[in-house]
């Protein structure tokens, strides 16, 4: 019954997908905290380009950014990343898609970390005559990840299972192999149900680690 | 706006920040010069690409209006059939009795842990092989089945919330007057879930207009973005096409959060409720993550000053999963 796993890579298509996920994750954190500074920077022009990026980001289905960067960038502008190869240009365009979408999220996430920071922990720094950037830097932002964790989780979990849009591009991870795997056997339920389970087996430790981290990081208020 | 991150600002600051605005203002204006000079390159500004859009009504009547129909038809199709889903998921995940309880929690969670992709590419393959719809309206019907699954669960969860949001005294004051729990449910809980929870159901709106993009672009549904390919096939104008699709994206759903922080703020303000509301930032974390408590973690109560305001004060846009 489950004789097509000898037959198609399936841990080479979830490996793809942890390989989507976990290069987007690093990417949108960069990108998204980035993001987080400036919507609460002194500069009313970072503020606004911030809450406008945040605010279309989201608002923009993931599988449009997708096909945007594959037909749009590679195949009519010729922006091809610097790959030669057609699989690894469409897995890069594909982390480009990924993390211009999920940094808008990972920015709220942060935002929404900064707001458990109490008043008073700014204002105690800017009475010892910190800058914005040391007051972001050096007080808040370090307590604000710690109390992030849990909304960063569920962007991270959300992001695993976004990365099944890489399969519009034809990236091979495992939402691609499930559809070419259905077509050519006649196996649906055993298919699905290693499919499944693959997304479960991602997508549910990576919850309770996680979710456990960030009890035991978390400020005790 | 003044902040408590930064001090009011003095002379030296101004400077520092018109400096810092300047520098910003030629990295973008940098940024959006290299996208023009390529564009300019490959002749994608030529007027006979984006004539179809800006002038004459073909390439709506044609290609945009039907896509846009078929998207709309799911995603209303969607929220009707996996609300009540959703609502009998979710009470039942409050039962007292553990077998009931617990394998609606199995379902909740597994169906919650699997892409929506994953579900609709089964819904398609299911109806091929056990049903004898048409071909052509399988990709619908996979599509709503995709969406109902992945969304039911996810309501089912906010309908959990919301009613966990009330107040204790309600199920408390219930009981004391000596109606049963199925009565209290009913009379007394639910009601009031219904308006905490409405601003959640509406972002989660926006959520499954986005996902069924999803089957366009894999399971071939005539939606928005499948006719915008056909479109730019005909047209020859992919960037042309997929920028006023997501253009009419952007529309839809920026007016639905803003619906939705409309009612929030209502809620919130409202004399008659018990002014409990579950707004769209918690919706963020039931969506995303499995039974794991992971979220929850931020966003405390509202109650003290916060450091930025959020989206339950200066009324932008509340947050939804993605």
């Amino acid at each position: 019954m489950f004789d097509f796993l000898d037959k198609y890579d399936v841990l080479g298509a979830f490996w793809t997908t942890v390989q989507l996920t976990l290069l987007s994750a690093v990417g949108s954190l960069v990108w998204g905290t980035l993001l987080a500074a400036m919507r609460v920077g002194p500069v009313p022009l970072m503020r606004g380009f911030g809450t406008a990026y945040v605010n279309i980001v989201r608002n923009i289905p993931l599988t449009v950014i997708i096909l945007f960067s594959s037909l749009g960038l590679s195949q009519t502008l010729g922006i091809t990343l610097g790959a030669d190869d057609f699989k690894v240009q469409g897995f890069r365009l594909a982390v480009l898609g990924l993390i211009v979408y999920t940094s808008a999220f990972v920015c709220e996430a942060i935002r929404s970390g900064i707001n458990t920071v109490p008043v008073g922990q700014a204002e105690a720094a800017r009475a010892i005559g910190l800058s914005f950037t040391q007051v972001l830097g050096l007080i808040v932002l370090p307590q604000a990840f710690r109390a992030a964790i849990g909304p960063l989780t569920n962007v991270l979990i959300a992001l695993t299972k976004n990365t099944t849009v890489a399969a519009a591009i034809g990236v091979a991870e495992a939402a691609f192999l499930m559809k070419e795997m259905i077509e050519n056997e006649a196996q649906l339920l055993a298919i699905s149900a290693v499919i499944a389970l693959g997304f479960v087996c991602l997508t549910l430790p990576t919850g309770l680690i996680l979710g456990w981290v960030g009890k035991k990081v978390a400020v005790k208020r | 706006m003044t902040s408590v991150l930064y001090d009011a600002q003095g002379p030296r600051a101004k400077r520092r920040n018109i400096l810092y605005t300047a520098l910003f203002v030629v990295a973008f204006a940098a940024l959006l010069w290299w996208v023009y000079k390529k564009l300019d390159d490959k002749g994608q500004l030529a007027w006979s690409l984006w004539k179809p859009f800006l002038s004459g009504t073909e390439a709506y009547s044609t290609y945009i209006w039907p896509g846009l129909e078929n998207t709309l038809e799911a995603a209303a199709l969607a929220m009707v059939i996996g609300l009540p889903l959703g609502a009998v998921l979710g009470i039942a995940r409050l039962s007292d009795h553990a077998w009931v309880r617990i394998p609606v929690a199995i379902v909740v969670e597994f169906f919650r842990a699997i892409p929506v992709l994953v579900l609709m590419i089964f819904g398609l393959a299911l109806f091929a092989q056990y049903t004898d719809v048409s071909s052509d309206d399988r990709p619908f019907y996979a599509v709503v089945t995709g969406l109902v699954l992945y969304n039911a669960s996810v309501l089912a969860e906010i309908v959990r919330a919301g009613i966990l949001t009330l107040p204790r005294g309600q199920s408390e004051a219930a009981l004391a007057i000596g109606l049963r729990k199925n009565q209290m449910m009913r009379l007394v809980l639910l009601p009031q879930a219904v308006t905490v929870m409405l601003p959640a159901i509406v972002s989660q709106l926006v959520v499954i207009v986005k996902d069924t993009a999803l089957g366009g672009a894999v399971l071939t549904f005539p939606e928005l973005l499948t006719s915008a390919n056909t479109m730019a096939g005909y047209y020859g104008n992919i960037i042309a096409s997929l920028t006023v699709v997501a253009v009419i994206y952007l529309v839809i759903n920026l007016s639905l959060t803003s619906f939705a922080s409309w009612l929030e703020q209502r809620l919130r303000k409202g004399k008659k409720s018990t002014g409990a509301v579950l707004g769209a930032q918690d919706v963020a974390g039931i969506a995303g993550t499995a039974a794991t408590g992971a979220g929850g973690a931020a966003g405390g109560p509202d109650l003290g000053a916060r450091l930025v305001g959020g989206p339950h004060r200066d009324g932008d846009a509340g947050g939804h999963a993605n």
